[in-house]
């Protein structure tokens, strides 16, 4: 392609198309790549447990087996648990963990807004804030359960506290990094308070927002089993708990891996809302190969 | 705009709109306290008037408190001593029908083309229907048809630029207040923008204060041209430019024998306040 200048256009087309379709095989190669060391990685890692423990270098009674854990847990799905069937103790943690999530994101970003905004509120109530956040809130669960019993209302509640403070933290974040002569430019404009944290606040600190919101869910299921394992009639913590004291580690391993898809099914929902939310964002060449 | 209708309803509407775009300026002076708690003097007794659909540009070196002046008058910060008044009214808050440029992209990302010249008819919640009729034609006069639906990142820079200009001119603003609204841009870019702004302007003659650094873009534009001195901020010079109008392209303009007289005249006067700041800025890094 260096010899430009007299290069014919017809022989200049031809080297194109050929270098267009020679580019579209590497980046296949490479996705071929990719996908067989990820599946040769899952091969190994899984293989090798299920092998060491078959062979007696690991004992399966404390660390389970992958043939094991697919039993149970389709004995899990099939047969239930002695608490009602697998998926009502599902549905149980999703409930809790959505319901937390909505409340704690909700306040989360209520809060986050208004002490962004406003100097006097985040100097007043800033020390109380980070003093609640010192608390390890893990333990709030056990009050919780003291003052509501096992229902659904103290695991809703430590779900919440957790997605609480990641989302209010980011907030408060993303409406302090608001740019300053974006801010003047609106004013001057003759924008009112109400329309300034409409069109310019919100939108503005939702990219920190949204970017909480991944690791809020995964705080939310964890608010939700840590409530479940600390007193309850239904759920997934409880399934744990139960599999624990029997020492059935692929009972164990079987409900944690229930556990992930969830988590990674409301990860994918999350990541459609921001792709619809922040529409607007220039498209980052680093972010389809990003973890 | 609803002060605007209430003005077209009136008699003499004309002469009123006129004597409301004057700016005057005096003695304005403004110190800050800095982290340390020094008192730190930027503008003192600065002096000056706008007429009204007067173009006067703002020159002088890095630091000479020309941005916080532009600040007061558009009422985003306050004196510390003297005033502002525009149209015989003291500035206190937000001046009405004031328009502001910055030398940053004050464009919000999340919204359209479109949605970025709305911005002040919605705020001043004109009806839907009118504020987008007016958008269009505005993103028309900057020659940005047809990019009504683009994102300010799918834009380049003069793009931008264009579109800032379409959202600080919709209101149709008394005063237009311009801090270096090209310093970014490339300088053909910038040319052909200044000529675009000189058109724009001619067509609804606001009173314009426009800060540069560039001394030729001052004389091409400006009907009067202030020289400020740094450390603190004064004026230390005001120059009328008497280049006949329109004036037509600003890179044209530039190779008239009076251009040239006008600019070494006033470039002496700058150069020693640049020299003296310069040497100031690196005596401080020294």
């Amino acid at each position: 392609m260096s010899t430009t200048s007299t290069a014919s256009a017809a022989l200049s087309d031809v080297t194109k198309g050929a270098a267009a379709s020679a580019a579209r095989r590497a980046a296949r190669r490479r996705t071929a790549l990719v996908w067989a060391g990820r599946i040769a990685l899952a091969a190994v890692v899984i293989g090798g447990w299920q092998l060491s423990t078959t062979w007696g270098i690991v004992d399966p009674f404390f660390y389970g087996q992958p043939s094991g854990i697919w039993k149970r847990l389709i004995e899990l799905f099939q047969h239930g648990t002695q608490f009602g069937s697998f998926y009502q103790n599902i549905w149980t943690t999703i409930q809790e963990a959505l319901a937390g999530f909505a409340v704690g994101a909700v306040t989360g970003i209520v809060f986050g807004v208004a002490l962004g905004q406003s100097r006097y509120l985040s100097d007043v109530l800033g020390p109380y804030i980070k003093m609640v956040n010192a608390v390890p809130r893990i333990v709030l669960g056990s009050i919780f359960i003291v003052a509501f019993g096992i229902g659904v209302t103290p695991k809703i509640l430590l779900a919440a506290v957790l997605v609480f403070f990641i989302v209010f933290f980011n907030a408060f974040q993303g409406v302090r990094e608001v740019d300053r002569s974006v801010l003047a430019n609106v004013r001057v404009l003759g924008a009112s308070r109400t329309q300034i944290t409409r069109h310019v606040i919100v939108p503005s600190a939702l990219t920190w927002i949204i970017a909480s919101l991944h690791s809020a869910f995964g705080f939310a299921i964890v608010g939700a089993l840590v409530g479940e394992v600390l007193g309850a009639q239904s759920g997934l913590g409880l399934v744990i708990k139960t599999a624990q004291n029997n020492f059935d580690p692929n009972g164990v391993f079987a409900t944690m891996l229930v556990i992930a898809v969830i988590v990674l099914g409301a990860e994918w929902l999350i990541g459609k809302l921001e792709r619809r939310l922040l529409s607007w964002r220039p498209p980052a060449p680093t972010e389809a190969n990003s973890l | 705009m609803a002060s605007r209708n209430d003005v077209a309803t009136s008699p003499g509407t004309g002469a009123a709109d006129q004597a409301d775009a004057r700016i005057e300026i005096s003695g304005l002076t403004k110190r800050f306290l800095t982290p340390a708690g020094e008192v730190f003097t930027a503008l003192s007794g600065v002096s000056f008037t706008v007429e009204p659909g007067q173009f006067c540009a703002v020159v002088g070196p890095t630091g000479c408190g020309k941005s916080t002046t532009l600040s007061m008058v558009s009422g985003l910060d306050r004196p510390s001593e003297g005033s502002v008044r525009v149209g015989g009214r003291e500035v206190d808050g937000i001046t009405d029908g004031v328009s502001f440029m910055f030398q940053t992209d004050a464009l919000l990302p999340w919204k359209t083309v479109l949605g970025n010249v709305l911005m002040g008819p919605v705020f001043r919640r004109v009806p839907k229907r009118q504020a987008q009729a007016s958008a269009r034609d505005w993103l028309r006069r900057v020659g940005l048809a047809g990019f009504e639906d683009r994102y300010p990142h799918q834009l380049s820079g003069g793009m931008r630029k264009r579109v800032a200009m379409a959202a600080a001119l919709i209101n149709e603003p008394r005063i237009l207040i311009m801090d270096e609204p090209f310093g970014a841009l490339d300088v053909q870019t910038k040319a052909i923008m200044s000529t675009e702004l000189l058109n724009l302007w001619e067509q609804i003659r606001p009173s314009v204060i426009f800060i540069t650094h560039d001394l030729d873009e001052a004389v091409a534009l400006a009907d009067r041209v202030v020289v400020m001195t740094s450390g603190p901020g004064s004026v230390k010079a005001v120059f009328d430019i008497d280049l006949p109008r329109p004036r037509g392209s600003v890179q044209e303009i530039r190779f008239q024998p009076r251009f040239i007289e006008l600019q070494h005249q006033i470039w002496d006067t700058l150069r020693e306040e640049v020299e003296r700041a310069y040497a100031l800025t690196a005596g401080g890094t020294a």
